[in-house]
């Protein structure tokens, strides 16, 4: 029972970062339609920048958020400079693009950094919090962290004008427009915030999976899967989803299918619920018009 | 390339090229240019599936894979000879892309996409799982012998090897060019600009596109059987998400929805990584990732829309008259 009790919260804690990822992707496909295969390079590769700070002898924390500062600065450089030249061609031809980000950044990551593995500092003091039979106080930090970027980020589009304004643009360009909103920026601003919240996951993630240049390619594919879980079109299940497959994909790989199929497991989900409930589990189903 | 004969023309001077490499370079560079060859092969697959009938799928080398590793399993585990497995190849990669397509029926857009991709991440593990370990031997992998050429031919193994995926190739491209530019093609296309009329006009759009997810598995499988005789050795780590990757690169280098842009993409995967390292040493992948995105820039209708462009330009500035003389 402890055994399995240790694994379900220690799923809901990695779970936490797929949920940060799934909300990223969320962030991208609602504004654009279109998935950022790149995610969680950029991740990745913010997540080498705070490990420079670092290691130049910044505090963590100033370290982090300056992180953040430049993820999202990525965020929009890519949105807006990157994809601009290919804002009117095919679905196909931006997956391209997305998948030359994803080469590029984890080619130049092993290219500055090395593609020696590096340990990452936890912000978390090593023992004695809470519920410590359970879980590391790394991963309650980690569950923290996820749980106020979460809250932060509702609040930022429930509350303020600038959030509404970004949900409008992404909804409906056309009357956005209209009514005076850039939608150019706003596209800008969700695919750096985007950016920042992977960069949150990335450097969450680092301390527990070591940094390397493909640190992040199992996350970004349970994020997907969590984002499938959840529904591509409500950030809020893609959320729910990605705790859900982090839970799954812990308690398969303690019980059921061992950890030399996990990333299966993430397959198995995405295909999965794509059968049986296509819009995902809080997604509306899409009725077209003929 | 819209006049028949222009066309037979291009087709006929491409053969000639692909039959003379083998005589004019030699050793390594043969077996590059075989593997220009299988890729081509794996590169239509994946615009058969992709371009013509617009399902983008990214996962493509888990079929690559499959045609592999029967061919591999099967020269070790049976007498049978080498050419004999290619049919085996292609039969279980048809059923495996037909049931693959199935449920991949109700995944449209960017969620195919996200299955696929997940399928070419999650194929190197399930490769290595040991419950098939007996059969694939895990992260070691199999080898496979290279065919002997037949005592008649005066050609070395290599050369051998080139004109028997040449002969494949030729086999492939025949087959799915003519099965795109009959009825079957037209039905594959309407489904992908429009499968609701597509629907109203009798075209049952499920079979058609879960067979066309099984044909494209099925070219793939052959090109993977190919490429396992090719390079003599299978193991899970040769089939990452690049590979699958590279195939739907090839699709967008060559140009979406031409048959013949295939070979120009599988130049491109085969030999600009190479390029690439040359130029530099720290990170060719960067350089690869960065032409791809100018290529897509700079040609968004690859290299066979290019080659029309030209063409038309070409006809254009030719003197007024000239040009309606047919």
């Amino acid at each position: 029972m402890q055994a399995f009790l240790h694994q379900l919260l220690s799923g809901i804690a990695t779970g936490g970062l797929y949920a940060s990822l799934a909300l990223a992707l969320v962030m991208v496909h609602q504004a654009t339609h279109h998935i950022n295969f790149a995610q969680g390079e950029m991740a990745m590769f913010s997540t080498y920048i705070a490990w420079s700070l670092v290691e130049a002898g910044f505090p963590y924390w100033a370290a982090f958020f300056l992180t953040l500062v430049f993820a999202f600065v990525l965020g929009v450089f890519v949105q807006s400079v990157i994809l601009h030249p290919v804002r009117n061609e095919p679905f196909f031809s931006v997956v391209i693009v997305f998948i030359g980000l994803l080469v590029i950044f984890n080619s130049v990551a092993g290219w500055i950094f090395t593609y020696t593995v590096k340990t990452f500092p936890s912000p978390f003091p090593s023992r004695g919090w809470f519920g410590g039979n359970y879980l590391s106080p790394h991963e309650i930090g980690m569950m923290l962290v996820t749980l106020i970027v979460l809250a932060l980020v509702f609040a930022f589009f429930r509350f303020t004008s600038l959030g509404l304004a970004m949900r409008a643009a992404a909804q409906n360009p056309v009357s956005s427009r209209l009514v005076g909103i850039r939608v150019g920026s706003m596209l800008a601003l969700g695919a750096g915030l985007a950016g920042a919240i992977g960069a949150v996951a990335g450097v969450m993630a680092a301390p527990i999976l070591y940094l390397e240049p493909n640190m992040m390619s199992g996350i970004l594919l349970y994020g997907f899967a969590g984002a499938v879980l959840g529904g591509i079109d409500n950030p809020w299940g893609a959320a729910i989803g990605g705790v859900l497959v982090g839970v799954l994909e812990n308690l398969a790989g303690a019980y059921v299918v061992g950890t030399e199929l996990k990333l299966s497991v993430a397959l198995v989900v995405i295909v999965g619920v794509l059968l049986v409930r296509p819009s995902g589990l809080f997604g509306r189903s899409v009725v077209t018009r003929v | 390339m819209r006049n028949p004969s222009t066309r037979w023309l291009w087709v006929l001077s491409l053969l000639v090229v692909a039959v003379a490499v083998p005589f004019i370079v030699s050793g390594y560079h043969v077996f590059q240019f075989t593997m220009v060859l299988n890729y081509a092969i794996a590169v239509f697959a994946a615009n058969i599936l992709s371009g013509y009938n617009g399902q983008i799928a990214l996962g493509n080398g888990a079929f690559y894979a499959l045609g592999a590793y029967t061919v591999a399993i099967l020269l070790e585990h049976t007498g049978i000879p080498y050419w004999a497995t290619i049919p085996f190849a292609a039969a279980i990669c048809f059923i495996a892309g037909f049931l693959f397509g199935l449920p991949a029926l109700r995944l449209e857009g960017p969620y195919l996409a996200l299955a696929t991709f997940a399928l070419a991440v999650a194929t190197p593990q399930l490769l290595k799982f040991h419950g098939i370990e007996s059969w694939t031997h895990g992260v070691q992998g199999i080898l496979v012998s290279k065919p002997d050429a037949p005592d008649f031919l005066p050609l070395d193994a290599d050369q051998f090897l080139y004109f028997f995926c040449l002969a494949i190739t030729v086999l492939m491209f025949a087959l799915g060019s003519n099965l795109l530019r009959g009825r079957t093609g037209r039905a594959i296309v309407a489904i992908r600009d429009n499968p609701i009329a597509a629907a109203s006009m009798g075209i049952d759009t499920s079979l058609y596109k879960s067979m066309t997810f099984g044909v494209s598995a099925l070219f793939t499988g052959v090109a993977g059987a190919l490429g396992a005789l090719t390079t003599q050795f299978v193991s899970p780590d040769s089939f990452t998400l690049f590979l699958s990757i590279s195939f739907i690169v090839g699709v967008v280098i060559g140009g979406v929805a031409t048959v013949y842009g295939a070979f120009f993409g599988a130049l491109f995967i085969q030999f600009v990584p190479n390029y690439a390292d040359q130029i530099s040493k720290a990170a060719p992948w960067a350089i690869y990732g960065t032409l791809l995105i100018l290529g897509v820039y700079v040609m968004p209708g690859g290299v066979i829309g290019l080659l029309r462009l030209l063409a038309r330009l070409a006809a254009r500035s030719r003197p007024r008259g000239s040009g309606h003389a047919d």
